[in-house]
């Protein structure tokens, strides 16, 4: 993509396009429509959150943006590049952690860095050591992954997806196995770490507290088929709490808004 | 300790049974030997260097064939894996196969390779590599997806995969194939010795075989325990290591 057309778009560069994808599943029964045309820009630095009910394809439209699994229209550009297939420079926290049990902490935070070119081992090394510092499991440097509580797997996990310095860093509902005090303690985590590290986040949840806690924007979508309905600016200064009554009064305005389309899409249905 | 004194105690009542029974006179000596005149045969065919000699024959055709039957069997369950048709296939021979008692194999081997080295290598390598293959291939059918999905977005791929991700992860299994993969291809070579004399080196199961023939029980006898103890000590130096290591890192069966 170098046409001088292309140079001449307004700023801010987005990091992550999505231009018109939709998705269908097919069924020996049926053809399922999970996702309906979604557009999505990303700039640099921003913390995306896609908030919807269960079946909303938000994680199908999660894995189409990480290259796990092909649009059948449309297209994901990252950096300004299309994407095709699964790839380092964006990577992915599950909801679970999906750490290796043949490796320790360590072994699982290298495990992304040993496959990223031009770096020497001991560098690597390092900033292995850093992110797991940066998570603050530095003493469980060299714990097997089942010695690990599951707030502390999902941080190695965070540390994993960190390290290699990824371009967007993608998230599908990471905390959402986990307790509310774990992941109250993890939403302060996150949005330090994202302070001080400025990453491209894009984050899935069907929390809206959690969305309008984390995110610079939130987008809505409703199911059957997955549609982006909404769009929200979080205007809260950071770090934000998510107990705080301004929280609230917008995830209030969230859910009232999410409830008004879950009614439309199924009176649409009938 | 404790333990180690327990272990003591038990195999040295063994010993006084028999020796008691033994001494008892019910039963010929010719049919059970003494405890001392076995430990005499053991201690005499060590000096001589016979019975090393017949321990490193019969070790060497083990090692041999079952490294041959992992280097086989290991990347052809990998492969299985892959596609339904191939574990229709390839895996259903080797279901078949590994129900067949390796024994069986001889009669073949002979007829195919003669009274050779290769006939006993040929026996051991059946033995060990279908339990290989179907271990490996349920092992790496039955790995959550998630770790070749969260593998891919880390960039990995192609062979990576297979030898840092998906080997790995079906480790639990391919040990646990390995293991049965042994203890087939020991019984296997066991019983070739036994019937089949090759004349590039006698083997324990030869000597086993010769002891029959002399009436000497107390050789008869003497090659089992040292079988027994070959037994033992490939389960503590080839797979408690490894076994040690799954236990530790899956944080499986710590009691």
């Amino acid at each position: 993509m170098n046409t001088p057309s292309f140079e001449l778009q307004a700023a801010p560069p987005a990091k992550l396009v999505v231009e018109g994808v939709s998705k269908w599943f097919r069924t020996p029964r049926a053809e399922v429509q999970a996702l309906d045309n979604i557009n999505l820009r990303v700039a640099e630095g921003e913390f995306v959150c896609l908030v919807g009910p269960s079946g909303c394809g938000k994680t199908t439209l999660l894995d189409i943006m990480a290259g796990l699994t092909k649009a059948d229209n449309g297209r994901v550009l990252s950096d300004g590049e299309a994407v095709d297939g699964p790839g380092r420079h964006r990577l992915v926290m599950f909801q679970e952690p999906a750490l290796f049990p043949w490796l320790d902490a360590f072994g699982n935070v290298m495990f992304g860095l040993k496959r990223k070119p031009g770096l020497s081992d001991s560098k690597r090394r390092e900033i292995a050591d850093h992110h797991l510092r940066l998570v603050g499991l530095e003493t469980f440097r060299n714990a097997d992954v089942h010695e690990l509580s599951g707030g502390m797997k999902q941080r190695v996990a965070l540390a994993r997806a960190l390290a290699p310095d990824p371009s967007v860093l993608l998230m599908d509902e990471p905390f959402a196995a986990l307790d509310a005090i774990t992941r109250e303690q993890l939403y302060g985590d996150l949005q330090d770490i994202w302070h001080k590290r400025r990453k491209t986040i894009v984050f899935v949840t069907h929390d809206v507290r959690e969305a309008a806690c984390l995110g610079d924007r939130v987008f809505l979508l409703s199911p059957s088929p997955g549609r982006i309905r909404e769009e929200f600016t979080i205007p809260l200064a950071r770090p934000r709490d998510i107990n705080s009554p301004e929280l609230a009064a917008i995830v209030q305005r969230i859910t009232l808004a999410l409830r008004s389309h879950l009614v439309e899409s199924r009176e649409a249905a009938e | 300790m404790r333990r180690t004194l327990v272990a003591i105690v038990f195999f040295g009542a063994l010993l006084l049974i028999w020796q008691t029974a033994t001494a008892s006179g019910r039963w010929s000596p010719v049919l059970l030997p003494p405890p001392w005149l076995v430990a005499q045969y053991l201690w005499d065919a060590g000096r001589d260097g016979s019975l090393l000699e017949a321990t490193l024959v019969t070790v060497k055709r083990l090692l041999v064939g079952y490294v041959i039957g992992i280097v086989i069997g290991l990347p052809l369950g990998l492969l299985t894996s892959t596609s339904r048709y191939l574990e229709d296939t390839v895996g259903a021979l080797a279901l078949g196969l590994q129900t067949l008692p390796s024994v069986c194999w001889v009669p073949l081997a002979l007829l195919w390779f003669g009274q050779t080295e290769f006939a006993m290598l040929f026996v051991v390598v059946m033995g060990t590599m279908w339990s290989v293959v179907l271990a490996t291939n349920s092992g790496a059918r039955n790995i959550p997806p998630i770790y070749a999905r969260a593998a891919r977005t880390m960039g990995s791929r192609g062979v990576d995969m297979w030898t840092h991700v998906i080997l790995p992860a079906a480790l639990p299994y391919v040990v646990s194939g390995m293991k049965q993969g042994w203890a087939f291809a020991w019984r296997s070579l066991m019983a070739a010795e036994i019937f089949v004399t090759i004349l590039t080196g006698f083997g324990l199961g030869q000597i086993l075989q010769y002891g029959r023939e002399l009436n000497a029980m107390d050789q008869v006898i003497g090659v089992m325990l040292v079988i027994v103890a070959i037994g033992l000590a490939a389960d503590k130096l080839l797979f408690s290591p490894w076994e040690r290591f799954l236990h530790r890192r899956w944080g499986t069966g710590l009691k």
